[in-house]
C-alpha cells in the first residue's frame, strides 16, 4: 500500500476560516422544516462573504423560527428575546456597538400579529440589519393556528378556513421605508442565498420574507404555504445573482436583460429580467407588481425593492463611531468643572 | 436639604410670635403661599420669581406645582413654602392666597382658616365671600395695559403683577426679584425680562399707594441657603445619569417621566459631544411605545451600554415581561420610575410610592428587583449614577423610584458632588481574558457571590459568543430544561441578590436614643415623617426615632432599628402599605408583630400633620 492519501485541501473563505467555523448547535425543528434550509443558506452567505462570526449578533423574538439563530454561526452572541420584540432589542444592541453586523430571525405570527407595532417602527428607522421572517402562515410552537399572513381561504389541518385579508410584510416593508424588500421561498437555494448575501452588503434595513413551509401542520392540501403551493404559484422576478465586492468576475449578462446595482461596499447585485422590465429602484413599481401578484394568487420572488442612497438610524443619530458599550470613563464621564458650572446654573 | 430634624435651628430671626390681637401677631417666614391660576396663562414665570426671591433672602423654601391633566384652561396652584426651621415639605394649611382664577376663587377663599390674607383679582370679588379674612384687592387688568402695550402679552405679563403686590405685603426686597427675574429670562431675553420687571413695579406701587398691611406674615433676611442651588428631582436625576456615563437612554413620553428624559438630552447634547467630531458618546430614541423602550434598554444594557429608560406606572406595567427577560436573561439596565397615582390611567399629575411592590417583584414567575429611594434632589443625582454601577456590577434591572412630588417640583439642594468612584463595567470578559482561560460559562458562579461572568457581542474571540435566552437555560447559557439546571438558576439569583443587598446604600437614622417608638419610611415622606417628630416632640412630649430606607432589598439595620423600638410605625405614600408589605415579606415574625402602618394615598405630597395625627391615633395619645 501506498502512503495515505493526501486530503484535499481545506474549503476556506477569505478570513481562513472554514464553513464549520459558521455552524451552530443541532436544530430542534422538524425533518424538512422550510427554516432549516434558510439556516443552511444564512450559514453559506455568512462564510462566503467573509464576515467574522463574532462581528454578528443573532436576535431573535419567540417561535420555531426564534429558535433557529442557536443553529448557525456559534460563535456569535445570540438573543432570544421575547414574543415580538425583536425589533427593540436588535435596536439597542445596535445603539450599544453600532459596528455589530445584526441579523433578525423572525416568523410571521413573531412580526405580523404580536410584534407588528415593532416592526413597523423598525422599518422607518431604517435599521442597518436584516430581518428575515420565516413565513408559514401557522403558529407551530403552539400546533397550528393561523397567523396573520395566511391567504383567505387557505385551510387548517383541522379544516378551518382563513377569512381574513394577509398582511404583506413586504409591501409594508416598502411602504414603511425598508430599504431592501424582498421575498424568497425557503426550497430555492439560489435565489435565497444570492437575496442574503445582498441584505450582508447592504447598509440599511433588509427586509426578506421567506415562504418556509410547515411541515407538520401547513404542508397539506389547501394550505397556501405548503411545498407543492409554492411549486405551482412561484414568480421569479428575475434571477438574482450577488458578487461581492472582493471578487472581481465579470457578470456574463446580457445588455439591457439585467439591472446592475452597485452596493455601498462596492458589492454589485444583478437582477437578470425574466419577463417584464423590473425596476427595483422604482417604489410604485414595486407596490403594483407585489399587488398585482396577489390579486393573480402567484408569489412574486426576488428583491422587490432597493434604495441605495439614504442615511441609515445610526448614521442619523449622530453617534462616535466607536462603540458606545465600551467607550473609556473620559467618553462618557463630563468633569468636576463641567459639574460646577451646571450648579451654578442653579444658584 | 437637610430639614433641621426634630431640633429648630438656630436663627437671628425671633420664632412667630402668636397672638390674637390681630394687628400685633407676626408670623416670620414660617408659612406657606398660594398662588391659584389657570393652566397654560404663564404663571410659572411669576411664581417661581416669587419662590426665587425668598431663596434669595436666605429663608429655607419649597415650590410645589399643583396642575391638571391638561394642556391649558384648567385650575392649578402653586404653592411656596417658606420655612425658617427648614421643613419645606408640604403643609396643608394656606396663610396667604393670590387669587387670580375666576373659577376656583370662591372655594380657594372658602377653604383658609380665619385670619389669612387674600389677594385677588377685584373683578372676583373675594371679600363679599368671608369677612374673616385679610383682603387685598388689584385691579389686574387695569394695571397691565399701561405695562404692556402688546394686548396678546397681557394674559402672560398679568400674572407678573402679583409678584410686586406680594413683595410689598410680605416686604420680600425688590431687589431679590429683579435678580431672579434676569436669572429666570438670562441675558438673551433681555426685552422680556424688562416687561415683566414693570409689571412687578406696577404691582408694587399699586400696592404702596391703595393697600394697607393688616395681617401678619412677613419674610426676613436670614442665612440658611449659601450654596444652595434649586432644582427639581428630575433635572437632578437627569444630570446623575450624564455624570454617572449613561450611553443609551430609550423612553416613551409619560407624566411625570418626560422633563427626565428632556433635560437628559439637553445635558447630554450640552456635555457629552465629542469636542473634536461633534460626535454624541450617546444615543436617545424615543421609542413607539414602553415595550420598545425598555427593549430597546436591555438590548444596549446586553451589548455592553449603560442603558437606561424613564417612565412611570402604566409604562412600568407595559415593561413588565422585559424586566423578567432581564432579571432572568440577567441584562444590566436602569430603570427610573417616576412615581404617579394609580391604579391605571388614575391620576397622572399627582403623586405616590404606588410602585413599590409592583417593581420589586414586576413580571411573572418567581423575580426580585432592587431598588433604589431617593428623597431629594442629592439623592436623585447619586442615586441615579449609582444605579449603573449596581445594574453593571450585578446584571440586572435596577429600579430608581422617584415620584411626581420630587421630580416636578423645586427643592433647594447642595450642590452635587462629583463622583468620586471610577466607572466600574462589572465581570466583563475580554477577548485577551478568553485567551488566558480558554472558554467560558456565562452562567457559571466562580465566585461564589452569584455574579457571573459575561462577554460582550462583538469581542473579537471565537469562544466569546453565546446564546442569551429567556428560556431555560444551563451554566453555558445553552437550552435547557432540565430541572436541576432550572432550579440551580433561580437559586443562583437569590445569591446574587444577597449578594447585591449588602452593596446597597445603607438606611440614614434619626434617634437620640431611649425612643420606645420609630418611624420607618423612604424617598420624599422623609420631609413630612422628619417634620412630624417635630410635631410629636413639642406638641405631645414624645420622642420617635427616624430610619429612612434608600433601598429595596431591605438592609440589615432595618432589623436592628426595629429591635430597639417597642412599635414602628411604617409610613407610606399609598393605600395598601407596600414599604410595610415588603417587610412583611422577610422579616421574622417577631419583628412583623412590632409594625404599624401610616397610609396616605390621596395624591397630594405627604404632610407631617397627617402623619403626627395617624401616629398620635394609634398610640392613643
Amino acid at each position: 500500500m501506498s502512503a495515505a492519501p493526501t486530503m484535499p485541501p481545506k474549503k476556506t473563505n477569505r478570513l481562513g476560516l472554514e464553513v464549520i467555523q459558521y455552524r451552530g448547535g443541532k436544530t430542534t425543528l422538524c425533518a424538512g422544516c422550510g427554516h432549516n434550509a434558510i439556516t443552511e443558506r444564512l450559514i453559506e452567505a455568512y462564510w462566503e462573504m467573509g464576515v467574522r462570526p463574532w462581528d454578528v449578533a443573532k436576535i431573535s423574538g419567540i417561535g420555531c423560527s426564534s429558535k433557529t439563530p442557536a443553529y448557525f454561526l456559534g460563535q456569535s452572541h445570540g438573543f432570544n428575546a421575547v414574543h415580538g420584540r425583536a425589533p427593540a432589542v436588535a435596536t439597542g444592541a445596535l445603539l450599544g456597538n453600532r459596528r455589530l453586523k445584526c441579523v433578525v430571525v423572525s416568523g410571521d405570527g413573531d412580526t405580523a400579529s404580536i410584534g407588528i407595532g415593532q416592526f413597523m417602527h423598525m422599518l422607518r428607522r431604517n435599521l442597518p440589519l436584516i430581518y428575515i421572517i420565516e413565513n408559514n402562515g401557522v403558529y407551530g410552537l403552539t400546533k397550528g393556528q393561523f397567523s396573520a399572513t395566511a391567504d383567505v381561504g387557505a385551510k387548517l389541518k383541522t379544516g378551518v378556513i382563513n377569512q381574513f385579508t394577509p398582511i404583506d410584510c413586504c409591501l409594508m416593508g416598502i411602504e414603511l421605508g425598508a430599504t431592501l424588500v424582498a421575498r424568497s421561498f425557503s426550497g430555492d437555494k439560489r435565489q435565497l442565498s444570492a437575496i442574503l448575501k445582498a441584505a450582508i452588503a447592504h447598509n440599511g434595513l433588509s427586509v426578506i420574507d421567506v415562504i418556509s413551509p410547515c411541515t407538520t401542520f401547513n404542508d397539506h392540501e389547501g394550505s397556501t404555504k405548503s411545498y407543492a403551493y409554492m411549486k405551482d404559484h412561484e414568480e421569479p422576478l428575475h434571477e438574482v445573482d450577488f458578487v461581492p465586492f472582493y471578487e472581481d468576475i465579470a457578470v456574463d449578462y446580457e445588455e439591457g436583460a439585467a439591472w446592475e446595482v452597485q452596493l455601498h461596499d462596492g458589492s454589485r447585485l444583478v437582477l437578470r429580467k425574466l419577463d417584464r422590465d423590473y425596476d427595483p429602484t422604482d417604489r410604485l413599481g414595486a407596490v403594483q407588481a407585489l399587488s398585482a401578484s396577489a390579486r393573480s394568487g402567484e408569489v412574486l420572488t426576488g428583491i422587490m425593492y432597493l434604495e441605495n442612497e439614504r442615511e441609515n438610524f445610526l448614521e442619523m443619530l449622530g453617534v462616535v463611531d466607536e462603540p458606545l458599550a465600551t467607550l473609556p470613563e473620559r467618553m462618557v464621564r463630563p468633569t468636576q468643572e463641567a459639574l460646577a458650572r451646571v450648579m451654578d446654573e442653579f444658584r | 436639604m437637610q430639614a433641621h430634624v426634630g431640633v429648630p435651628s438656630t436663627t437671628t430671626v425671633e420664632p412667630a410670635t402668636v397672638s390674637t390681637n390681630g394687628a400685633e401677631r407676626r408670623v416670620v417666614n414660617d408659612f406657606s403661599i398660594q398662588v391659584a391660576t389657570v393652566n397654560g396663562s404663564g404663571s410659572q414665570t411669576a411664581n417661581s420669581v416669587l419662590m426665587r426671591s425668598i431663596f434669595q433672602m436666605g429663608v429655607p423654601v419649597s415650590g410645589k406645582n399643583l396642575f391638571p391633566s391638561n394642556i391649558a384652561g384648567l385650575p392649578t396652584w402653586f404653592t411656596i413654602r417658606a420655612n425658617k426651621d427648614g421643613f419645606t415639605g408640604r403643609k396643608k394649611e394656606i396663610d396667604f392666597l393670590v387669587a387670580m382664577n375666576p373659577e376656583t376663587a370662591r372655594e380657594d377663599v372658602e377653604r383658609l382658616a380665619p385670619g389669612c390674607a387674600v389677594v385677588y383679582d377685584e373683578p372676583l370679588k373675594s371679600n363679599q365671600v368671608r369677612s374673616d379674612l385679610h383682603f387685598y384687592p388689584v385691579p389686574f387688568d387695569k394695571l397691565v395695559t399701561p405695562v404692556c402695550p402688546e394686548a396678546k402679552l397681557r394674559k402672560l405679563v398679568r400674572n407678573m403683577i402679583y409678584d410686586g403686590v406680594v413683595a410689598h405685603l410680605l416686604n420680600i426686597d425688590l431687589e431679590e426679584m429683579r435678580k431672579a427675574l434676569s436669572k429666570q429670562f438670562g441675558e438673551r431675553k433681555k426685552k422680556a425680562a424688562e416687561l415683566n420687571w414693570n409689571a412687578i413695579v406696577a404691582g408694587k406701587e399699586y400696592a404702596e399707594k391703595n393697600l394697607s398691611k393688616s395681617d401678619p406674615f412677613g419674610i426676613e433676611r436670614m442665612n440658611q441657603n449659601a450654596g444652595k442651588i434649586i432644582i427639581d428631582g428630575n433635572t437632578a436625576a437627569a444630570l446623575g445619569c450624564v455624570f454617572g456615563g449613561v450611553t443609551v437612554l430609550t423612553w416613551y413620553p409619560i407624566t411625570p417621566s418626560s422633563s427626565l428624559a428632556e433635560a437628559l438630552m439637553t445635558y447630554l447634547e450640552k456635555l457629552r459631544k465629542d469636542p473634536e467630531t461633534g460626535k454624541g458618546t450617546y444615543a436617545v430614541v424615543q421609542a413607539e411605545d414602553e415595550l420598545a423602550s425598555i427593549g430597546m434598554a436591555i438590548g444596549a444594557g446586553w451589548a455592553g451600554a449603560r442603558a437606561m429608560t424613564c417612565t412611570s406606572g402604566p409604562g412600568i406595567s407595559l415593561m413588565s415581561e422585559f424586566v423578567g427577560l432581564g432579571y432572568y436573561a440577567e441584562i444590566p439596565v436602569v430603570i427610573i420610575d417616576v412615581q404617579r397615582a394609580g391604579p391605571s390611567t388614575g391620576l397622572p399629575t399627582r403623586t405616590t410610592q404606588g410602585d413599590l411592590l409592583a417593581n420589586a417583584v414586576l413580571s411573572h414567575g418567581d423575580t426580585k428587583h432592587p431598588i433604589l429611594f431617593p428623597s431629594s434632589p442629592e439623592e436623585c443625582f447619586s442615586m441615579s449614577a449609582m444605579a449603573f454601577e449596581l445594574a453593571e456590577e450585578f446584571q440586572t434591572p435596577i429600579f430608581v423610584n422617584t415620584d411626581l412630588d420630587l421630580g416636578m417640583n423645586n427643592w433647594m439642594a447642595e450642590p452635587f458632588e462629583y463622583p468620586t468612584e471610577p466607572v466600574r463595567r462589572g465581570k466583563v470578559l475580554t477577548a485577551e481574558d478568553l485567551d488566558r482561560l480558554g472558554s467560558f460559562g456565562r452562567y457559571r458562579d466562580v465566585d461564589g457571590d452569584g455574579v457571573t461572568y459575561r462577554t460582550l457581542p462583538g469581542t473579537a474571540h471565537p469562544a466569546a459568543g453565546y446564546t442569551t435566552r429567556g428560556t431555560g437555560h444551563n451554566d453555558n447559557a445553552a437550552y435547557s430544561e432540565r430541572e436541576d439546571d432550572f432550579m440551580n438558576n433561580l437559586d443562583r439569583l437569590v445569591r446574587k441578590f444577597e449578594s447585591l443587598r449588602l452593596k446597597l446604600p445603607a438606611p440614614e437614622e434619626f434617634a437620640n436614643g431611649g425612643a420606645r417608638v420609630g418611624v420607618v419610611y423612604c424617598g420624599t415622606s422623609r420631609y413630612a415623617a422628619e417634620e412630624s417628630r417635630h410635631q410629636l416632640a413639642t406638641e405631645y412630649g414624645i420622642d420617635v426615632s427616624l430610619l429612612r430606607l434608600k433601598a429595596y432589598p431591605y438592609s440589615p439595620e432595618l432589623d436592628a432599628f426595629i429591635d430597639r423600638h417597642e412599635r414602628v410605625y411604617v409610613v407610606d405614600q399609598n393605600r395598601d402599605g407596600q414599604l410595610v408589605l415588603l417587610m412583611r415579606l422577610e422579616l421574622t415574625p417577631v419583628r412583623i408583630g412590632k409594625l404599624r402602618s401610616v397610609r396616605y394615598y390621596g395624591g397630594m405630597p405627604l404632610d407631617a400633620r397627617t402623619v403626627t395625627d395617624e401616629i398620635v391615633r394609634q398610640e392613643g395619645l
